[in-house]
């Protein structure tokens, strides 16, 4: 097992005859995920790296059987794909695209409701670098060869730090059963915790690394989650020690505004509720260890 | 992206947001011109910068004469404020705002921000205006009224109602000040604002209810579609260094340390950023180089973190994932051959085409200290710029 994408999943790629949608289309493909086909509007009925190209997602469903789709749609029209995609049935949509407007975020969280729970699309990202299950699928834009196949989760709002903590595992032998990007928006698909959830449920998952960073509620909310409903260990880090306040670092969320949004308070917090902490960024892989060996 | 006073003001009564008459002014000549043409008794002189607490350092005069006007206008133009919101560093005045002033009854405070937390537009309001919203939450949670608005529908009149009547405003009041409430809330939303703050609403005697002050923050992300905002940019209140990075779609910081730091990913950045502050070091920079970084993105980094002259080491941290080490291997060597990069340099790559990557530095013939890894590379650059002389200043 592993959470979210395997090598079942029947992935469609939104935005697939553009350049970005190309390029990482033939990545995944090379990686053993089971892309089935693409949306470009006004290009349906085209074959594209071989594979068929429709023209709504309504209709590749229809055609192909869909059950995954990742988004490499232009900043300006994402929003309307992910609610494209939601509407017509996809389980998990995975948004790569950097620089939504906020507002379109806000619409399209709402417009998510208007599904009963268990038939809610699950959205990660946007402005993220994707999922992956080591020797199974990919459905993102990271360096598959960096990842070993394993038992620790990966949970990280950002994408080069998740590679990090990836190849710092892999240097010790340790392996990831899957990695999540959650991305660095201020308003985003799913939290740390909807991804908890899922590892905590995963037999194939023993431990989990959740990767926060300077900024917002979701870490804290996720850490309280953690003290009263998981019995896997966690490890926990939050990038930005150093990051003046009221200052944005890159990510539209990354910016301490509110008490509780600087990284030595989350980490505090992650502390308080039980988390193990790694002391700097360059230890992520030997704290993960140290609880492995425990 | 943030706006001046005048122009949120300009923005707001559009959306039928009463205000005060005013004019914007560039000279003292000008100043006084607007303040015949305005008409009225008194007027207020107000610094126009990107910041809140222009009243408190001295930003905003009370005039009575037009000899009062010029000799107000004089002072704050060209003049550089220093608010509790600047940093010591202060922001220059260009423009001065002149308005009609009038009495008042009473200061109220409206704020609408977008709430990370609950993923909505939350509009806040409360009967102490002119005071800092942080310090009325503090000192008196009871006193703050919220909303919390449903995406879906937008703000209703009743809610915009249910807050001006929870403020004792009395029934005529309460009229023009849900048009003003709405007023904002479709400005917010029709704009794309990230924040709207009028800070008082005030009331006068008369019962009307005026935006005294007003602040409008947008989406830089909703900028290509919100064309007369972007307009309105004023450069001279944003950090020169930002603007050229922003230029070359390169996200930077200044900070205050001297360890220059050119990294892919902000999470990566700010780890990288961490990791010098745990080998003893100090970071001068925050610079996210985003994916598909291309050798003249690479060189635009460089120059960008050699104009800062209290470096002295850089540390190039790259995890390739979208980008690939080769290319921004390349892409150093070239910034190295057409720069004069007078500091160490700490190198370390990692990802897609690594072995390529560590090739081309190799056999560069260059100074380079090569890291394997993150804790490699923060060392390496700490034990660097111990040794690096003072710089001089230089131009990017």
């Amino acid at each position: 097992m592993s959470i979210l994408i395997d090598e079942t999943s029947r992935v469609l790629v939104q935005g697939f005859t553009g350049d970005k949608g190309t390029f990482h289309a033939k990545e995944m493909i090379a990686f053993g995920t089971k892309i089935i086909g693409g949306v470009t509007p006004g290009k349906g009925g085209a074959k594209h790296l071989g594979l068929p190209v429709f023209n709504t997602v309504k209709e590749a469903i229809k055609e192909t059987g869909a059950t995954h789709s990742i988004a490499f749609v232009a900043p300006a029209f994402c929003a309307d794909a992910i609610m494209e995609a939601a509407d017509a049935g996809i389980k998990l949509v995975c948004s790569i695209t950097d620089g939504i407007p906020a507002q379109d975020m806000m619409r399209v969280k709402r417009y998510l409701l208007r599904y009963q729970r268990d038939h809610r699309t699950m959205l990660v990202g946007p402005n993220c670098a994707g999922i992956i299950s080591p020797g199974k699928a990919m459905l993102g834009i990271m360096p598959g060869h960096i990842y070993m196949r394993g038992a620790v989760g990966i949970v990280s709002r950002s994408g080069t730090l998740g590679y990090e903590a990836a190849a710092q595992m892999k240097a010790l032998g340790i392996g990831v059963s899957t990695s999540v990007g959650i991305g660095g928006d201020p308003i985003n698909g799913s939290s740390f915790l909807d991804h908890l959830v899922l590892f905590e449920r995963d037999p194939e998952t023993t431990a989990v690394m959740m990767i926060g960073e300077i900024g917002g509620p979701q870490e804290a909310e996720a850490a309280a989650w953690i003290k009263s409903h998981m019995t896997k260990p966690v490890v926990g880090y939050v990038a930005g020690l150093t990051a003046p306040k009221g200052r944005r670092m890159g990510h539209a969320g990354a910016i301490i505004s509110a008490s509780g949004d600087s990284a030595a308070e989350k980490a505090e917090i992650m502390k308080s509720y039980g988390l193990i902490v790694a002391p700097s960024p360059s230890e992520l892989g030997t704290t993960i260890a140290k609880v492995l060996a425990h | 992206m943030d706006i001046h006073e005048y122009q949120a003001k300009e923005i707001l009564a559009n959306f039928g947001v009463a205000t005060p008459h005013g004019a914007v002014a560039y000279s003292p000549d000008q100043a006084v011109y607007c303040a015949t043409e305005l008409g009225g008794w008194h007027w207020a002189v107000k610094a126009q910068i990107h910041s809140g607490g222009r009243g408190k350092a001295g930003g905003v005069k009370l005039c009575k004469t037009y000899h009062e006007v010029r000799a107000a206008a004089s002072e704050l133009l060209g003049k550089t404020l220093v608010t509790n919101q600047t940093g010591p560093e202060g922001k220059i005045v260009q423009r001065v705002y002149i308005e009609v002033a009038e009495p008042f009854e009473r200061e109220i405070y409206l704020g609408f921000v977008l709430d990370r937390k609950v993923e909505r537009v939350r509009v806040i309001a409360s009967r102490f205006g002119g005071m800092d919203i942080e310090e009325i939450a503090k000192d008196h949670p009871e006193e703050i009224l919220q909303v919390v608005v449903e995406p879906a529908v937008g703000l209703q009149p009743f809610e915009a109602r249910e807050l001006a009547f929870g403020l004792g405003l009395n029934i005529k009041q309460v009229s023009r000040a849900v048009a003003s409430i709405l007023g904002c809330y479709r400005a917010f939303r029709d704009l794309d604002a990230t924040m709207v703050e009028i800070n008082p609403l005030v009331v006068t005697k008369d019962d009307r209810v005026l935006a005294l002050d007003a602040k409008m923050s947008f989406d830089d992300n909703a900028l290509f579609r919100r064309g007369t905002v972007a307009d309105m940019r004023d450069h001279s209140q944003e950090d020169p260094r930002e603007v050229q990075a922003a230029e070359h779609n390169l996200n930077y910081v200044g900070l205050d340390g001297n360890i220059g730091c050119i990294v892919n990913g902000a999470g990566l950045a700010m780890a990288t950023m961490d990791v010098i502050k745990h080998a003893g070091g100090s970071p001068a920079n925050f610079l996210d180089l985003g994916g598909g970084a291309s050798p003249e993105r690479v060189a635009a980094a460089f120059r960008l973190v050699l104009s800062d002259r209290n470096i002295k080491a850089i540390l190039v941290n790259v995890f390739a994932g979208i980008n690939r080490c080769d290319w921004v291997a390349e892409g150093i060597v070239k910034a190295c051959h057409e720069l004069n990069v007078d500091v160490p340099l700490v190198v370390r790559l990692s990802g897609t085409n690594v072995e390529a990557g560590r090739d081309i530095i190799g056999k560069s013939g260059l100074p380079i200290i090569s890291a394997e890894t993150l804790a490699d590379a923060g060392r390496a650059a700490v034990d660097a710029a111990k040794g690096t002389p003072e710089r001089s200043a230089r131009t990017a």
